[in-house]
């Protein structure tokens, strides 16, 4: 079975083809390229094409699968209509399966089951990565208001940790919010501090 | 109790509706609370509709009708309660090109710039490639009723693509396209960054064309029925408030937020003041009616306006009249709808619910169901009209 990845997305892309690479028979293609779309398709001939649901290119592939007669075999939209909870899912997942006409749904399914699984953990990779930079962006913010608060009250460190905690506390505020509100007032007022 | 509806949109300026509605408080005011999900193709926008991520959509109006008659895909039934506006697209083409079919700068009138474009692809050993933004869109019907009564025919003399909007510039520019017919901002797009210019615009084709619907399963619209109705209560004050140059600035602020639009606010205050720069440095010209809304019932879903897509659908897919479908296609329009939301409200609605499209030539007072309605002229370019009635005789009358 030929199947053609186009995710725009090169990360994602290798790791569901990682997952792929498990099942039995499977010759796998990454297209993250917009330009020359159509022609790599012509060039594969593939059996099942996976595509992202954010990708601005799908109504292009739709339309070419509708129309185009340099495909060998004809690519219908979906697997079938009886398998309505796999579509459910991979558009919850965030990708489309589009399968050559006549393919079984037996040989279909556990790909599809693959992509989704692989759709969903690229997706809880990427929060808790948004998650860890967001802490560590927090975390350099602090150490940044309390050097500016060390360097110009003259306090050491743990009492200008103690100064962030107790304006948090008077104005119920995140001390990692009072810290960011500080580092910003500097940088606006051009280092006067 | 505050009700949720979620709606689905692609960032083009005439997603207005809905977006106003929300962001003005009208949504608010009748008890809703409105969502968003915003996505870059109409095959994600449709999937989420099907499969629930969204209640309802900004849609192509032909996508809607394709859908429901199953042309593309398995056939899932949609039902068009509101129009969310006529018009608004335009036909930009690669600068070069720009210079043969209108040497004279300016918009060009739309029989002579075929006539020129005749005689373009005539003798060029290069066929010429245009692209619009799907199959079954209005822009992909109006390029091509125009194409073909100028002697143009489609898919033989010349190639017509899908391009996705946000790249249609950069189709131009590589020359993978020689002329786009698209939604604003992305015309104007093209013309600031200098890689083509506006000859057309699509209402210059039809003049009272429609284009974009809200688009709802049928069984999810009868599930959320009232909700619906308040919808539409809700969308037409902000049409109203759209509609008003007082409000022009303010709105094309909102619309040109990211997580809208997310584009040049200049831009999308011209489109809303049918307005367009259309050569790169060029002075800014004032086209009424580019992008038609509000008035004259335009978000009223005649019946006739799906029997006209339907027809033309039916032309270009080389597939024959079929009563049956297109008794289903036209009822994918549901004036019933409208006319319950809006009843005894200041909102005039017509006594017909189909008329014959482009046989109005001077503006003509029409029965109302309540209020007063005047419309005026309708007609297409070539004078040709569309009665229902014969949508098969009209059919056969059309060249492919």
């Amino acid at each position: 079975m030929r199947i053609a990845i186009v995710d725009e997305s090169e990360m994602r892309a290798s790791i569901i083809e990682d997952g792929l690479a498990d099942l039995p028979d499977c010759e796998i293609f990454v297209i993250t390229q917009r330009l020359g779309l159509m022609a790599r398709m012509d060039e594969i001939q593939p059996d099942v094409v996976l595509i992202d649901l954010g990708n601005p290119s799908r109504d292009v592939l739709e339309e070419y699968f509708a129309v185009s007669r340099a495909l060998a075999k004809p690519i219908a939209m979906f697997v079938d209509e009886s398998d309505d909870d796999a579509i459910a899912a991979s558009i919850d997942a965030g990708v489309s399966a589009y399968v050559v006409d006549g393919l079984s749904t037996g040989r279909i399914r556990p790909l599809v089951d693959v992509a989704v699984r692989r759709f969903n953990a690229f997706s809880r990779m990427q929060s808790d990565l948004a998650e860890a930079r967001g802490q560590l962006a927090e975390r350099e913010n602090i150490d940044r208001a309390k050097r500016l608060l060390m360097n110009s009250k003259g306090l050491s460190e743990p009492e200008a940790y103690k100064e962030l905690r107790s304006q948090a506390m008077r104005s119920s505020k995140r001390i990692a919010e009072v810290a960011e509100a500080l580092v910003m007032a500097q940088e606006i007022l051009g280092g006067a501090a | 109790m505050t009700e949720t509806l979620t709606i689905g949109f692609l960032p083009l300026v005439d997603a207005a509706l809905p977006i106003l509605a929300k962001e003005h408080g009208f949504a608010e005011e009748v008890g809703l609370n409105l969502e968003f999900l915003r996505d870059m193709s109409w095959a994600t926008v449709l999937d989420r509709l099907l499969y629930g991520h969204a209640d309802a959509a900004h849609l192509l109006a032909p996508l809607a009708i394709a859908t429901t008659l199953g042309i593309g895909r398995p056939a899932r039934p949609l039902s068009v309660p509101f129009v969310l506006g006529l018009n608004g697209n335009a036909i930009t083409v690669s600068n070069d090109l720009a210079g043969k079919l209108q040497p004279e700068g300016g918009l060009g009138n739309a029989e002579e710039v075929g006539k020129r474009l005749a005689k373009v692809v005539e003798p060029s050993g290069r066929r010429l490639c245009f692209g619009v933004v799907h199959r079954h869109s209005s822009h992909n019907y109006m390029l091509r009723y125009w194409l073909a009564a100028c002697g143009i025919r489609p898919d033989r003399d010349i190639d017509i693509v899908t391009v996705a909007p946000p790249y249609a510039a950069d189709a131009l520019e590589s020359g993978e396209v020689d002329g786009i017919c698209v939604g604003e901002p992305w015309n104007s797009v093209s013309v600031e960054r200098g890689v083509g210019r506006i000859v057309l615009t699509t209402a210059q084709i039809w003049r009272r064309g429609v284009e974009k619907v809200l688009a709802v399963p049928t069984a999810k619209l009868e599930e959320k029925r009232d909700a619906f109705e308040r919808l539409i209560v809700a969308m037409r004050r902000a049409g109203e408030h759209f509609v008003d140059p007082a409000n022009w600035e303010a709105n094309a602020e909102i619309l040109a937020r990211p997580e809208y639009v997310g584009a040049d606010p200049a831009l999308i205050h011209h489109a809303i003041s049918d307005r367009l720069r259309l050569q790169q440095g060029g002075e800014l010209i004032h086209y009424p009616d580019f992008m038609f809304q509000f008035r004259e019932a335009a978000n009223f879903p005649w019946v006739s306006q799906a029997g006209w897509l339907y027809a033309q659908m039916m032309r270009w897919e080389r597939r024959g009249f079929d009563r049956e479908a297109s008794e289903k296609a036209m009822a994918v329009f549901r004036p019933d709808i409208y006319r319950a939301a809006l009843s005894g409200r200041d909102s005039p609605l017509p006594g017909a619910s189909s008329k014959v499209e482009g046989g109005i030539a001077a503006p003509l007072g029409v029965s109302a169901q309540q209020g007063r309605l005047v419309l005026s002229p309708d007609k297409f370019f070539d004078g040709k009209t569309f009665d229902p009635e014969k949508l098969e005789a009209y059919l056969s009358s059309l060249d492919q």
